[in-house]
């Protein structure tokens, strides 16, 4: 590098002039340039087909195959049309469970990012311990789901669990039915969810709101504004992008959930959490009926893509 | 991106860049093609269970130590969490890479032999003598011998001796009396008995002997027998003798549940014996599943673990691994694993020695002797009826009726064959 530079301080001139006196075909050239930049391209493209794009297709094909345990020795398995897709929608089951994952996406979303927001505002002011505290309100993050799930399970069981007789103790009865009540079920499955997706919630928009200049805040204390109108007029429209992304990221977690429902309830009590997430886990891997898995895959991919259509879209006017 | 040409310096750079991707990229497509195919060492032979629990791993290791010195072989264990060991079973089949014996659990055989997956153990010189008749059943598909047990086991009544005496309650042996007896030994925090009702594998075991000593049957879940046994446990659940709970109990949890005091009885399996006799204190002795009358029999559900030679197409190897299994599961290692994890060993002369030895669990002896196996009718079929089920006694424990749930439970559980 150092010698190239050198070259061309002291012969300018020569440097250059014969390269572009021997590559007279700029095509050529256009042409190298060309294949080198998807030299750069393909290793992702490669990767992009080869662990996402043939799971993807290969799952929607199994989707319309008779996909059974004999088809691990045999490699047979034939096209059943739809039948995997019309015994899936058949399923009384099915329907709870769609109902069952919008709720429960919607429902920790929510909760999620409203708490998360608010602790974000509050910890945006610096105060004593504000540091630590922020760091404390990170612990859930660190725990893996299934531990908090156990651990959960234990803390909402009705008679023993640490929160009911806390109720108990303040007088507010205590016999609530977290875990073993249809009606309640998806409640406190949702209730623990929100907790565990507190902090990233939190984290982001935090972030987000050191970026916002302070003297916009500065400007609206001169002019008057009161502390809900700054929030409205200045917080949320210069922390639109990161909750875009806040929500996107938090959905495409959320919608898919598993490790969590089976740690709580197992789907159950009388199938009340059953998502679409442990409905394909009971096809695959209970049942061991992977076409049917599959169907339910490729709609819990399906809900995700119109998703990411609307995110994309978004962004794009964004950018405008 | 053509709207901004790289500047001189750099495109001579990039053009060199080009050939050490191409290169990588290739590297990586290679790599991705030779991880098939694994060659089989000769004279070493795995065994794939579940045995992921410490000690049950060491009782496995010695017992295996002792048949590869006996046979000249080494024998390797290989041990995953019970619920992977079919999903991974069946990868290694289409991956040709199968252990030569893998252990199941004798209700997910059907699913494997049912595929083709298994050798015939007769066909490798296994004898069933000395083996009660329920318990070949219990390690055969379809009138084939696939399965040979070590060990069986079933469920039965515990109870906290202490606390009965207490209360001047005797053991209930019908229905009746245990409805009375939970009733009367509920007092406090306490319950007076604790089952598991959770929405897995765990909740169907223990609904079976409700289900079958009362005539009902996993074919006709609508039948009235049927609803009569979720009646019963919808009662017990009514008269407050339960936990609410009940519906997201683990038999793990029931365990803990009695061990803590907080219930007098519960119904469990003899796997729990080890934990329950970490305290000493705690004074349980069990007896046989009370029955709707007296004099009905108490047929309770069949479990345990069953050895099996996987098809791999390699005769001479599963020859070997056919005298592997029968070493294992020869009636020596059968009284010594017995003896470690206090289930009842399937052999009849072991299990008559067993008995000798362990009389604090006849009991558990009797009831194993007319057990019932859960696949014995269903065979493959049984993950359906076992989900459909789960969720109908769920919803009528939560509130449901019993004739509605079971009726949709019989629905769904057709539809789904």
């Amino acid at each position: 590098m150092t010698t190239s530079t050198a070259s061309t301080v002291t012969a300018p001139a020569s440097a250059r002039g014969p390269a572009t006196a021997t590559a007279p075909d700029p095509a050529r050239q256009r042409r190298r340039r060309r294949l080198a930049q998807w030299g750069f391209v393909a290793p992702a493209v490669v990767f992009m087909l080869l662990f996402f794009g043939y799971p993807l297709v290969r799952n929607v094909v199994m989707s319309f195959q008779h996909y059974t345990p004999k088809t691990f020795f045999t490699g047979e398995s034939p096209f059943n049309g739809g039948d995997n897709w019309s015994k899936v929608f058949r399923d009384a089951l099915f329907g709870k469970a769609l109902w069952h994952t919008l709720v429960f996406t919607a429902g920790s979303l929510l909760g999620q990012f409203c708490i998360g927001l608010a602790l974000a505002v509050f910890f945006n002011r610096r105060f004593p311990l504000g540091g630590v505290l922020r760091s404390l309100i990170l612990l859930p993050w660190l725990v893996p789901m299934v531990v908090s799930g156990i651990v959960w399970r234990r803390i909402l069981d009705q008679d023993t669990g640490v929160l009911n007789s806390f109720l108990d103790t303040i007088g507010l009865g205590g016999h609530t039915p977290w875990l073993t009540s249809p009606d309640m079920a998806l409640l406190s499955v949702i209730l623990v969810n929100i907790w565990i997706g507190i902090p990233f919630n939190m984290v982001i928009l935090y972030g987000g709101l050191q970026e916002i200049p302070k003297e916009l805040y500065e400007a609206a204390s001169l002019d008057g504004a009161s502390g809900w109108r700054t929030f409205r007029s200045i917080t949320l429209p210069m922390l639109k992008p990161v909750i875009t992304v806040v929500l996107v990221l938090g959905f495409m977690s959320t919608v898919k959930i598993l490790d969590l429902i089976l740690a709580l309830t197992d789907g159950g009590p009388a199938d009340s959490t059953q998502t679409l997430g442990t409905l394909t886990y009971q096809n695959s891997f209970v049942q061991l009926d992977f076409g049917a898995g599959a169907v339910v895959g490729n709609v819990l991919i399906l809900i995700s893509a119109v998703f990411a259509v609307f995110y994309l879209r978004a962004n794009r006017t964004e950018g405008k | 991106m053509t709207a901004h040409p790289p500047p001189a310096a750099r495109r001579g750079r990039s053009r060199g860049a080009v050939v050490p991707l191409a290169a990588v990229g290739v590297l990586i497509a290679g790599a991705a093609l030779t991880g098939c195919g694994q060659q089989r060492d000769p004279g070493v032979y795995t065994v794939m269970n579940s045995s992921t629990d410490e000690s049950y791993h060491r009782w496995d290791a010695e017992a295996m130590a002792r048949c590869s010195k006996q046979l000249g072989v080494t024998i390797e264990q290989q041990s995953v969490p019970a619920a992977q060991v079919m999903t991974k079973a069946l990868r290694m089949a289409s991956s040709k890479s199968l252990p030569d014996i893998i252990q199941f659990d004798a209700s997910e055989m059907p699913t494997f032999a049912d595929a083709g997956g298994l050798v015939d153990l007769k066909s490798l010189g296994l004898s069933t003598d000395d083996i009660p008749q329920g318990i070949v059943n219990f390690g055969s598909y379809k009138g084939t011998y696939y399965g040979a047990a070590r060990s069986v086991n079933t469920l039965a009544l515990f109870y906290n001796k202490d606390l009965l005496d207490e209360a001047g309650v005797r053991v209930p042996t019908t229905w009746a009396e245990l409805r009375a007896a939970a009733k009367k030994l509920t007092q406090g925090k306490r319950y007076g008995l604790a089952l598991s009702a959770g929405g897995a594998e765990d909740g169907v075991f223990q609904f079976t002997p409700f289900m079958w000593s009362n005539g009902g049957d996993e074919t006709e879940l609508d039948s009235p027998q049927v609803a009569e046994a979720l009646d019963y446990w919808k009662d017990l659940l009514k008269d407050g003798s339960l936990s609410k709970s009940t519906v997201n109990w683990t038999q793990a949890d029931v365990n803990d549940q009695f061990m803590a005091g907080n219930a007098a009885m519960m119904i469990n399996g003899p796997w729990q014996v080890e934990t329950l006799n970490t305290d000493k204190s705690l004074h349980w002795e069990i007896a046989q599943i009370p029955v709707p009358e007296a004099g009905d029999d108490s047929v309770g559900p069949l479990g345990g673990a069953i050895l099996t030679v996987p098809n791999t197409g390699d005769e001479a190897r599963e020859r070997t691994a056919g005298k592997i299994v029968a070493c294992l599961s020869s009636q020596k290692e059968q009284l010594t694993y017995a003896l470690n994890s206090w289930m009842v060993p399937a052999n009849s002369k072991a299990a008559a020695a067993w008995r000798e030895k362990v009389p604090e669990l006849d009991a558990l002896a009797d009831q194993v002797a007319v057990a019932r196996s859960r696949t014995a009718k269903l065979g493959a079929g049984w993950s359906s009826v076992s989900l459909a089920l789960q969720s109908a006694f769920q919803s009528a424990l939560t509130g449901q009726s019993s004739e509605a749930a079971l009726k949709l439970a019989q629905q769904r559980a057709t539809s789904g064959n």
